[in-house]
């Protein structure tokens, strides 16, 4: 019933110009309806610059810059480097953003809606290089920062693991 | 060169003092009441009540100091800021590891062996609130106990036999974003611990709990209604600017208080002749000092509180509305001198240090005074009379330009109009920077020298200030930031501070923040340690390199020393580079961003070339 309520949906998606949230919201139903789309899901939000300049707006809004700084991280890990602890992939990040992670990242489940956390997404993949540069943000709007993301090399994910002592399950 | 030319400054302070010995004997004589009888033990973190860092052992000397090696070592198996200060009680060493705050206690009649091990298991999910890494400053004993707290707001109590926890109390709430980093202290029987969090927007408060049963007696809030602060009929602070009624309210916008930091995160001390504690109070939340009009109060300031209600007795704010992050929590070190009377001290505009008349003033009306020395994260060395809170003198100790001083008439610190951050506007050349002249790396204060050793940083920063938006448990600052070395000097010192004189005597450049405690002896030898990895000894009167050893990673630990079951004097120091200014390593942080590490690490870039992780305890000894 989803899958189908959300392929009628794709249709209408191909609509260049920028995407209202009832548009989003629909590439996030597809994707959670079936990992066989994401690449799809991929290419059209690392190829919206409108979507990845809401992102960085909302990356400062919602306190991830606190953790993560422009980049470089802090308190939590960096996201411009080419490793990834829980996945590059954007359905992984998304999950990290709305579930949070073992190890200090809190859930966002209830405090950013689904709509913005795509673009949240599609910004944090741009840091790396992993999101297309010609759509990527060509500058910081703050004191300068990192190079912005649409200077960044592309890069190649990797998976890491946290070390053993840092590893605390209850 | 540097260095030599500061030595040659101090050798000519010491000829002049040599030539004013007999003046100077009966005027900078000093000091304090001896701390109690040298029993080679090292039970707390600071050493004794007064936070002193002082050991009256004596034989490791000025002479012998370079033949120090290592006696044996001791991995901690976690990778993270060894901040913790290992400490000693008859033949067994206890020292707690970072996150995951596992306490060793090592028996030294044996090269170290593991007595028995605690593992707390905190929380995973305190690692993601912990501001400046996840570090941990060290455990206390008291009567056959041992006591520390945990990342995730636990306050452990083991029995110092065999490890078996007698008691667990949870006194925070990581979901808030509070965490506990701070060493507790024990007083009448109660524990005295505080909270972390100033990143997050938490409410400060400094919480004592008993010693037998691990239930809160009293907490302390540090901002809010008098009734939640511990405010009442006996609070007499020494500035008009700190009285009146619900001031923790009043100077904030309406409900700001609520998450307005101000946590306790540093050093207690305690007068048991006075019976009052002293401890700083942390930054207020956010960072971005204009989404909060008003002075603030309680943060960035100084509380004396009696232990056994918690009642305050007097308050001093170093920072009303605190514009750059600038903490209150430094160390208040307990000592008596022999400076001058309040009238000479406070006729004198600070920053003023090099008057004659003041010197001239000295010598005519000098009188034994009770006072705190505080090196603040302001860059301010001060003085303070602890009895009442009048700030008798407050001279900088690096370059400032996020202020200008401190009108003594007022005890208010004038700050640098040019300097006030404004949203959207980027401030260059603050300084000290967010971190401070010094950060929670706590000083020693000798007798022998009546001189304060201060390891510290020397960092400017451009400041942004932006919106804040409060979501609990996230960071709530407001601020980007971008560290440098501050008027282009080296990033470290490590120097030697005539509180009497009111100036430096000694200075040892260092090219990283000194980011570790330091120690003084009666064989008139201080220690300390640096971000390469170094640990050195020093002559404490001159600032003469004696010794140095390169452990295996950056040092951030609280070095201490100890006679052992063999009767020798040993020096233990925790290695393993982290904290604040280590999180580069220590986390793995990326250093292409300068904003990383809340604007660390743009001072930090080449740390990762010269050191790695580590957590490594050595122990020292002569042959």
């Amino acid at each position: 019933m989803l899958m189908l309520m959300s392929c009628k949906r794709e249709e209408r998606a191909l609509v260049t110009q920028s995407p209202s949230l009832e548009m989003q919201r629909s590439r996030y139903e597809v994707n959670v309806a079936s990992n066989g789309e994401s690449a799809r899901i991929k290419t059209w939000f690392d190829r919206n610059s409108w979507s990845m300049a809401q992102g960085k707006q909302l990356y400062d809004a919602y306190n991830c810059v606190g953790c993560h700084a422009h980049g470089g991280g802090g308190m939590g890990p960096p996201l411009m480097d080419e490793k990834w602890i829980y996945g590059s992939e954007p359905q992984q990040i998304y999950g990290s953003i709305v579930y949070g992670r073992p190890n200090g990242m809190p859930s966002f489940h209830g405090k950013i809606p689904d709509s913005q956390v795509w673009p949240i997404v599609a910004y944090v993949r741009s840091m790396s290089g992993l999101a297309d540069q010609s759509a990527a943000n060509p500058r910081d709007d703050h004191m300068k920062g990192p190079l912005p993301p649409s200077s960044v090399p592309e890069s190649t994910p990797h998976e890491v693991s946290l070390p053993e002592s840092a590893e605390q399950p209850r | 060169m540097h260095y030599i030319g500061l030595m040659h400054v101090s050798l000519l302070v010491l000829r002049i003092l040599t030539r004013a010995s007999l003046l100077l004997a009966l005027l900078a004589s000093a000091a304090t009441a001896q701390p109690s009888a040298e029993d080679g033990q090292w039970t707390m973190p600071a050493k004794n009540f007064q936070n002193t860092r002082y050991s009256a052992l004596d034989q490791i000397k000025i002479d012998n100091a370079k033949n120090l090696r290592v006696a044996w070592t001791f991995s901690t198996g976690v990778n993270r800021g060894q901040e913790a200060a290992p400490i000693v009680v008859g033949d067994t060493m206890f020292l707690v590891t970072p996150y995951p705050n596992i306490l060793y206690a090592l028996d030294l009649k044996n090269k170290g062996a593991v007595k028995w091990k605690f593992e707390p298991q905190p929380a995973a999910a305190a690692q993601g609130v912990a501001c400046c890494d996840v570090v941990n400053r060290g455990c206390v004993f008291d009567k056959g106990k041992i006591f520390f707290n945990t990342l995730d707001d636990n306050v452990c109590a083991l029995d110092a036999a065999t490890g078996k926890s007698l008691w667990k109390t949870k006194v925070g709430e990581i979901n808030r974003g509070e965490t506990m980093t701070m060493v507790p202290l024990v007083v009448h029987d109660k524990v005295l611990v505080g909270n972390s969090g100033g990143e997050f927007g938490v409410r400060g408060w400094l919480t004592a709990l008993d010693t037998n049963s691990g239930q809160i007696v009293w907490r302390a809030y540090s901002t809010g209604p008098d009734s939640d602060c511990l405010i009442g009929p006996e609070f007499k602070p020494f500035y008009e600017s700190e009285r009146g009624k619900d001031l923790g309210v009043k100077t904030w916008p309406p409900e700001r208080w609520q998450i307005g930091g101000g946590t306790v995160w540093g050093w207690i001390s305690y007068d048991a002749g006075a019976n009052l504690i002293f401890y700083g109070t942390g930054n207020p939340a956010p960072w971005n000092p204009e989404l909060r009009p008003g002075d603030n109060k309680w943060t960035c300031g100084v509380f004396a509180r009696n232990p056994d209600t918690g009642q305050a007795q007097w308050f001093y704010q170093w920072n009303p509305h605190d514009e750059f992050a600038h903490d209150g929590v430094s160390e208040n070190i307990i000592v008596d001198l022999s400076i001058g009377g309040s009238a000479v001290a406070s006729a004198v505009p600070s920053g003023n240090n090099n008057s004659d008349a003041l010197r001239t003033a000295h010598t005519t009306a000098s009188a034994m005074r009770k006072v705190l020395i505080s090196a603040q994260r302001n860059g301010y060395v001060y003085v303070l009379d602890r009895l009442t809170g009048q700030v008798l003198s407050a001279d900088p100790f690096i370059r400032i330009t996020a202020s200008k001083g401190v009108d003594l008439k007022t005890g208010r610190i004038i700050n640098n109009e040019e300097k006030t951050p404004q949203i959207g506007k980027v401030i260059r050349d603050v300084a000290p920077a967010s971190a401070g002249g010094k950060d929670w790396q706590p000083c020693a204060w000798s007798p022998r020298t009546n001189l304060l050793y201060i390891p510290h940083q020397n960092l400017a920063m451009d400041y942004e200030a932006v919106e804040a938006s409060y979501i609990e448990g996230t960071p709530y600052l407001g601020a980007n930031i971008k560290m440098y070395a501050n008027g282009g000097g080296k990033r470290g010192e490590y120097c030697a501070w005539d509180s009497v004189r009111r100036k430096k005597v000694w200075a040892i450049p260092e090219e990283f923040p000194v980011w570790s405690g330091t120690l003084a002896t009666a064989g008139d030898v201080t220690f300390y340690g640096t971000m390469e990895g170094f640990f050195k000894a020093v002559n404490a009167r001159t600032g003469e390199p004696l010794w140095q050893f390169k452990t295996e990673s950056g040092i951030v630990g609280q070095p201490t020393t100890f006679l052992g079951p063999d009767g020798r004097q040993y020096v233990a120091v925790l290695s393993g580079v982290g904290g604040w200014a280590g999180a580069v390593v220590s986390a793995d942080l990326d250093t292409r961003d300068p904003t990383a590490a809340l604007g660390f690490a743009n001072a930090m870039k080449d740390l990762p070339q010269v050191t790695a992780k580590g957590g490594t305890l050595y122990v020292f000894a002569l042959p």
